[in-house]
């Protein structure tokens, strides 16, 4: 394990999702480009914040990363190994080091499984742990998401939503990995339970080295648990820096829209802040508009953004952006 | 200035039957609405700030629910006593509620002009064609680009943030005096978000109409409300001006709450977040003393015996507590 190097290194990343036509010969006819081109790296230890409005290819990215799609094109390397080129066990026995926390606790675990059961599968996939180990271990994962290891043999309804979220949380640490995708882990839980699980991926993240990519539409909670953060816009990113340049020096101007439509728990502030608000919704990924994809929807939109492609480029230490306009 | 209230809730109690047992949604709830003035309702999902508002429309189905005391008073006249027939009258005429999500609120097999212009062909005897009129410029007015063209679609060729709209364009068609936004803005985007609250308080102020806005999101209220109350398990525990109450939250709850939401504004380095532990309760037990205790840092001997009424503790400002926050003691 060479530690110099990030633990995650993303490069031109493209996933397309083919739209068919016709039942029994399906002609394609187009494509969704839900991510197209994107490049970033992870480094050990530290948190991602991947941000952006529905359907802008935030999942997608989690999801093709972690190879449970097959990426159309670009490489993803995971500890110096291009993940996109390996199969079989070389690929199995690097998937056990990367795991996926999902959005919806109620889902995301089989309603007629006990939670032992549900603990254990990735153990019993990887084959680790066998026999007798693999009750102790479960017990040792409920322990440490904070849950009373008698719940062994309950079943997922016995519990409140965020319950149910430490124990995906625990399953997806039962094979001991390295990096774990959270997929918007704390969008569908309560306002008061949404700071525990945030508290709990902290300190699981620091007793067990853990780095993350975490997927949120909540730009408060990702400023709080973030060291870097990258934001999307129909299927690239558009800009990425360290979180406080990000926020307090916006370049892109979508990221200054979206940051600027957050509102803020405190009324003197936020009735006094400058909105810039965005007209109309995203235009479909499908048919993604040409040259820059922002430039229908803003406003410092120039003839140039209509026709040319702005280029990924670092315009100042770690500060990325993707527009033709500023840096 | 001092403001009649338009619509009252007092003391009001809804309970439902269900297999697991009687669930307390509302155990005497009273709040006031201004009017000209919006409310913020905030609380967790099943702290009854929804049972309370689809009270006042009479929507609860009964069964399993049923409204066990109480008066909701509209103008001075209380509507639990209406019949349905004067009901329906009241319902989109005096009063427009707009939901949490705009798909499964809209029907999908009509047009959004039809769906629009029905309730104005019925509340205010327009003709079709008077109405359908109407239904255009009302798109307009919430921001539907091609208003005429887009009369025609079904609800499945607008996006979330349009459904929205034409979810507030058939509010606004009978000219309400009161619109009830339970939770209009949750299942959007934050940028589609900005856009629905700044329609809606430019609508508001245009049109001087008084709005009741449900939301779990304290963000949101901070922005829009006039005035606060807040939910927990079926009771008021906090009410007060929006101002006053986020800058001296009194409530533990509300405390403890506020503490807990990172902003995108400033940065707290390495700073651990404010939790409440446990979660909200489900409503099925009948609890003793105050509902907050299992989760409450400021516990007192009282708290387990004896559940606080909500009483003044400063001008403008309610709260349900024996306990001062700010030293832990009892008030």
């Amino acid at each position: 394990m060479n530690s110099e190097l990030p633990l995650l290194d993303v490069r031109e990343l493209k996933k397309y999702f083919p739209i068919t036509q016709g039942i029994i010969l399906q002609k394609e006819i187009g494509a969704v480009r839900a991510v197209d081109e994107i490049s970033f790296f992870i480094n050990r230890g530290e948190t991602l914040g991947l941000v952006g409005e529905s359907g802008c290819g935030k999942t997608t990215t989690g999801r093709t990363i972690i190879q449970l799609y097959q990426p159309t094109s670009g490489q993803v390397f995971f500890d110096g190994q291009d993940l996109t080129q390996l199969k079989g066990s070389k690929m199995r026995s690097l998937r056990k080091r990367m795991q996926m926390i999902f959005q919806d606790p109620y889902a995301s675990l089989n309603p007629r499984w006990t939670v032992a059961r549900i603990i254990a599968e990735p153990m019993h996939v990887h084959k680790m742990n066998q026999g007798r180990s693999k009750i102790e271990r479960v017990k040792e994962l409920l322990e440490l998401v904070q849950l009373n290891s008698s719940y062994l043999n309950r079943y997922p309804h016995e519990f409140s939503g965020g319950q149910r979220q430490r124990i995906g949380i625990a399953r997806a640490l039962a094979s001991d990995p390295d990096f774990i995708v959270c997929d918007e882990p704390i969008s569908a839980l309560d306002v008061s339970i949404q700071a525990q699980i945030v508290n709990l991926l902290e300190d699981l993240q620091e007793q067990l080295n853990l780095t993350y990519l975490f997927i949120a539409h909540d730009l408060s909670m990702v400023r709080h648990i973030c060291n870097r953060v990258a934001v999307m816009y129909l299927g690239v990113i558009v800009e990425l820096a360290e979180r406080d340049e990000l926020y307090d020096h916006a370049l892109h101007p979508y990221t200054k829209a979206l940051l600027s439509a957050v509102p803020i728990p405190d009324p003197h502030v936020t009735r006094s802040r400058k909105r810039i608000i965005l007209e109309g919704d995203p235009p479909s990924p499908a048919n993604p508009p040409s040259g820059c994809r922002f430039h229908p929807r803003c406003s410092m939109s120039e003839s140039k953004c209509e026709k040319e492609e702005p280029v990924w480029r670092e315009v100042s230490q770690g500060h990325w952006v993707k527009c033709h306009l500023v840096g | 200035m001092e403001h009649e209230p338009i619509l009252e809730l007092k003391d009001l109690v809804v309970k439902f039957h269900t297999l697991d047992g009687v669930v307390h949604a509302v155990n005497g709830v009273s709040y006031s609405l201004e009017e000209g003035k919006t409310l913020g309702v905030v609380g967790e999902s099943g702290c009854g700030k929804s049972v309370s508002v689809l009270s006042v429309m009479r929507l609860i189905l009964d069964p399993p629910g049923k409204i066990y005391a109480g008066k909701i008073l509209l103008h001075g006249k209380n509507i639990l006593e209406y019949s349905e027939a004067q009901m329906e009258r009241i319902r989109g005429r005096q009063i427009a509620m707009i939901f949490q999500d705009p798909m499964t609120s809209l029907n999908p097999v009509l047009t959004i002009g039809k769906q629009i212009s029905e309730g104005m062909v019925i509340h205010l005897g327009m003709t079709v064609e008077e109405a359908n009129a109407r239904a255009v410029e009302l798109l307009n007015i919430v921001g539907i680009p091609n208003a005429k063209d887009r009369f025609s679609d079904y609800p499945h060729q607008f996006s979330g943030g349009m459904r929205q709209r034409a979810m507030i364009a058939m509010a606004l068609s009978c000219n309400p005096e009161i619109l009830i936004a339970d939770e209009p803005t949750t299942a959007l985007d934050v940028t589609i978000q900005a856009q629905i609250v700044e329609l809606v308080k430019r609508l508001r102020d245009q049109l001087g109409m008084s709005a009741i806005w449900i939301t779990h999101d304290l963000a949101v209220v901070a922005d829009l409300a006039d005035k606060v109350v807040v939910m927990y398990a079926g009771y008021i525990v906090e009410e007060a001006d929006v101002f006053r109450l986020y800058e001296n939250p009194l409530h533990p709850y509300t405390n403890s709450l506020l503490k807990s939401l990172p902003r995108v504004d400033s940065s707290r380095e390495h700073e651990r977040l404010a939790t409440i532990p446990g979660s909200p309760p489900t409503g099925t037990k009948v609890i003793a003393g105050c509902p907050f205790v299992p989760r409450c840092n400021f516990v007192i001997d009282r708290c387990r015996v004896e559940n606080p009424p909500l009483e003044q503790v400063e001008s403008g400002h309610k709260i349900a507590c024996w306990v001062d926050v700010n030293n832990g003691r009892q008030r």
